[in-house]
Formats: structure tokens, C-alpha cells, sequence
């Protein structure tokens, strides 16, 4: 089942992903004010919304992993941090890149942007963790940061809306209203980022199921090297 | 339960008599902070004004990286001994003690080179202090048990650390920036650190034992 699902998901990431691009660039009307830069939105907005999801996951398997102890629990968490840095990169290069056209600076320590960068400081130190830890222990240490991680969410969020009510800065335009076209063409654009979180993740967890496999009958085999030495 | 606060106590009342004898964090953590004020007064040069605004964020990354040194020590004697089962708490509490003596001593320092004086409410700085501390010493002593199972676990420490921290920090210097230049009110950041302080002490003390136990 896994031979066949695999290619249809690929396909059809395919197909959702350019269908997105035409849809971005061409399909979508321009917006009143900030003009064709604003079509950045829709490979901003999708990614940052695939990376929280993925931080998400990586929340519930690293606590699937504590309770349960089990190494799949403990893939998926790896996975979807990994990944979801790679999401949460994305948003944090282009929103500086669709920042300084509209206004007129490249950053600016908004809420959002910056609960979205202590979010990736945190899953990088996660990641570094996990690399550096000796292997037998990565999985515990690593599912107990991503709690600690998990709890510090809600705190980065309260203390940054404060910081900025104090310091008046420039703020996101103010949406208020979206057109439906555009919400419709974001929609599309996520339905593609998330096939496509899915095919790297998937691709991702079978080779890391495999890797281990692997330096499991490594040191197996070691094992009985030494074995038939005595 | 006396029996847990009895060997927290002996934990205790061991690292602080092992300190004030050889007094290895302390002089350490006291020569590194002094170096950063002085490198920091080099570079800035601020009005008594302009000081009063940055200082908050000076003394408190001062502080952050002197910490850094104490908590890095914290299981080493365990680890040669090879017994880690040593109370969580006690090791905080300990650590806490550390720090707190590093920032009554430094504090005279800032108030020397910088020109400080609290134009807020000054007393408003014991609470923030304390529960800033508190706030950096008990996640930190728990990574700091974390990075023992680590490659080159020195430099772990801090990179797991900040980025926990951020919130407790940017609260902290927040606060004490609201004193010092008496503009608006701590009250928020301290009920902020005092938040922070609850959801990851009671997360330390839950997890503990799992990451102690890890094989």
C-alpha cells in the first residue's frame, strides 16, 4: 500500500503546488496598496502555518514518546522539528523580504515576528540536542526540551505582546477583511505545503527507521565479531 | 516528606560548605561578571539618562552569562563521584544562593560605572532580582543535567538555556529598565516572572526523575 500511496501523494503535491504558483502569480488580483509584492502572502502565511502545525506534532509525539516510550513516537517528533525549521526558515526569510517594500524596514520586533523567531531558536536548540546527545538517551532528553519548549510558547507569546504595546512600532497593517479569492489561493497554496510536509516527512521517517535498523544489526553484528574472538 | 527535606538540606548545606571552602563558582562567576562590566562601559559610554535605559539589559546579560559559569559547575562533583541522585531542589536552591551573592556584590559595581540611581519604586528591584534569578537557576540547573549526557557539554548549557529563557529574560530587564527609569509600572513583568517561574519549577521538579533515570 505504502508503494502506492507514496507516488500518488507525490503527484498530487505536484499538481496542488503549481496549481498554487499559477494561481499566486496570476490567479489572484493584485492588492489595492502594497501592489504584486503582496503575493508573497501566499508562500508566507502557508508556510507559517505548515511550520506550527509541525511544531505541533512534535509537541504530542514527544509526549506520546514520554508515556509510551516508543521509537516511531520519537521519529515523528525528530521529523517534524526538522522539517518544521525548514517551514518556519521560509517564513522567516520572506517576511523581511516582504517587509522592507511595504514598510520600509526589513524587521521590526512585532509580535508575530518575533514569537515566530524565538519559535525557531528553540526547535534549533532542539535539533542541536538531538546531535549532540549520546544516542542511547537523545529521544528522553530531546522529548523533554520540546515540553519545555512547549510550555515556553504561550509565555514568548504574552511577554512580546506586551513588549510591543510598550515600544509603538510599526504594526502589520491592520487586515481586517481578506478578499475571498486571496483567502482561497493561501488555502490552496497550504493544501500544497502540507502534501508536501507530508512527502519530506514520510521520505524522512523511513529513512531514519532505516538508519537505525541499520546501526542496530551494526552493533549486533560487532557483537557476535567479538563473541566469535573469545 | 522530612526525610526528602532532610537530605535536601545535607545536599544543601554540603555544596554551600564546598564552596565557601574552596570558592571556585564564586570567585569565577565574580571575575567573568567584573569583566563584562568593565568590556561593556568600554563600548557604551552613556549619559547618567541614557545609561538608566540600557542598563537594565546590561546588568541582567551580565548576570545570564556569570550564571552560566555556576550552573555548568553544578554536577561536575557529582559526576566524579558518580552519583547524580542528588536532590534537583537542593542543587537549585544552591545555585540560587550563588547567583544571589554574585549580584549583591556586583550591583555596587553597575551603580559605580553606570551613574544608577532608581528614579521607581527601588524596593520593586529585590523582587524582580530575586524571581529573575530564580527564573534563570531552576531551568538552568535542570539543562544543566541534561547536558551532562551530551558531546562537549559546556557549550550546551547555554544553547539550550536562551532560547527557554527568553521570556523570563526579556521580563526581567523589562522590570528593571520600569524601575530604573520609573516610566511606567513592573507590575505586569514581575506577575510575568512570577508565572514563569511556577509553569517550569513545577515542570523541572515532574521531569527530573525521568531525565535522571535516562540510560
Amino acid at each position: 500500500m505504502i508503494r502506492r500511496t507514496f507516488p500518488i501523494l507525490g503527484v498530487l503535491t505536484a499538481v496542488l503546488l503549481s496549481y498554487g504558483l499559477y494561481e499566486a502569480l496570476i490567479g489572484a488580483p493584485t492588492e489595492q496598496s502594497m501592489g504584486d509584492v503582496q503575493r508573497i502572502f501566499y508562500y508566507h502565511a502557508p508556510s507559517a502555518w505548515t511550520a506550527f502545525l509541525l511544531f505541533g506534532i512534535n509537541f504530542v509525539a514527544s509526549v506520546v514518546y514520554l508515556i509510551r516510550r516508543s521509537m516511531k513516537a520519537d521519529i515523528i517528533a525528530l521529523v517534524s522539528a526538522e522539517v518544521g525549521v525548514v517551514f518556519c526558515t521560509v517564513v522567516l526569510v520572506t517576511g523581511p523580504i516582504w517587509a522592507r517594500p511595504v514598510w520600509g524596514i526589513w524587521w521590526t520586533w512585532d509580535i508575530r515576528l518575533t514569537s515566530t523567531l524565538v519559535l525557531w531558536l528553540i526547535y534549533v536548540s532542539y535539533l542541536i540536542l538531538r546531535r549532540f546527545s549520546s544516542s542511547g538517551q537523545t529521544p528522553l532528553m530531546a522529548a523533554v526540551l520540546a515540553i519545555f519548549g512547549a510550555l515556553d510558547v504561550p509565555l514568548v507569546y504574552f511577554s512580546i505582546r506586551f513588549f510591543r504595546t510598550q515600544h509603538p512600532q510599526p504594526v502589520i497593517g491592520g487586515e481586517g477583511s481578506i478578499d475571498p479569492k486571496m483567502l482561497q489561493v493561501a488555502l490552496i497554496n497550504w493544501a500544497g505545503f502540507l502534501c508536501f510536509a507530508c512527502l519530506v516527512c514520510w521520505s524522512r521517517y523511513r529513512l531514519e527507521l532505516l538508519q537505525r535498523e541499520v546501526e542496530e544489526t551494526e552493533a549486533l553484528e560487532a557483537l557476535l565479531d567479538s563473541r566469535k574472538a573469545q | 516528606m522530612s526525610a526528602i527535606t532532610n537530605v535536601a538540606r545535607a545536599s544543601l548545606s554540603k555544596d554551600l560548605r564546598l564552596e565557601w571552602r574552596s570558592k571556585d563558582a564564586i570567585n569565577s562567576m565574580l571575575f567573568f561578571a567584573l569583566l563584562v562590566v568593565v568590556i561593556f562601559s568600554f563600548s557604551f559610554d552613556p549619559t547618567a539618562e541614557e545609561s538608566r535605559r540600557i542598563a537594565g539589559g546590561l546588568v541582567w546579560v551580565a548576570f545570564l552569562f556569570a550564571a552560566v559559569v555556576a550552573l555548568n559547575q553544578t554536577w561536575a562533583r557529582e559526576l566524579r563521584n558518580q552519583v547524580l541522585d542528588a536532590l534537583f531542589l537542593a542543587k537549585a536552591f544552591g545555585n540560587f544562593i550563588f547567583v544571589i551573592v554574585l549580584e549583591t556584590f556586583m550591583t555596587p559595581l553597575f551603580i559605580v560605572f553606570y551613574n544608577l540611581r532608581a528614579l521607581g519604586p527601588a524596593y520593586q528591584l529585590l523582587i524582580v532580582s530575586a524571581l529573575g534569578t530564580w527564573a534563570l537557576v531552576v531551568n538552568g540547573t535542570f539543562f544543566a543535567a541534561m547536558s551532562l549526557r551530551t558531546r562537549s557539554r559546556e557549550i550546551m548549557l547555554p544553547l539550550l538555556l536562551f532560547p527557554i529563557s527568553i521570556p523570563a529574560l526579556l521580563a526581567t530587564v523589562e522590570a528593571t529598565t520600569a524601575i530604573l527609569t520609573g516610566d511606567f509600572s513592573a507590575k505586569f513583568w514581575i506577575v510575568l516572572l512570577a508565572a514563569y517561574n511556577v509553569v517550569f519549577t513545577t515542570a523541572c521538579l515532574l521531569l527530573f526523575d525521568t531525565v535522571l533515570k535516562a540510560e
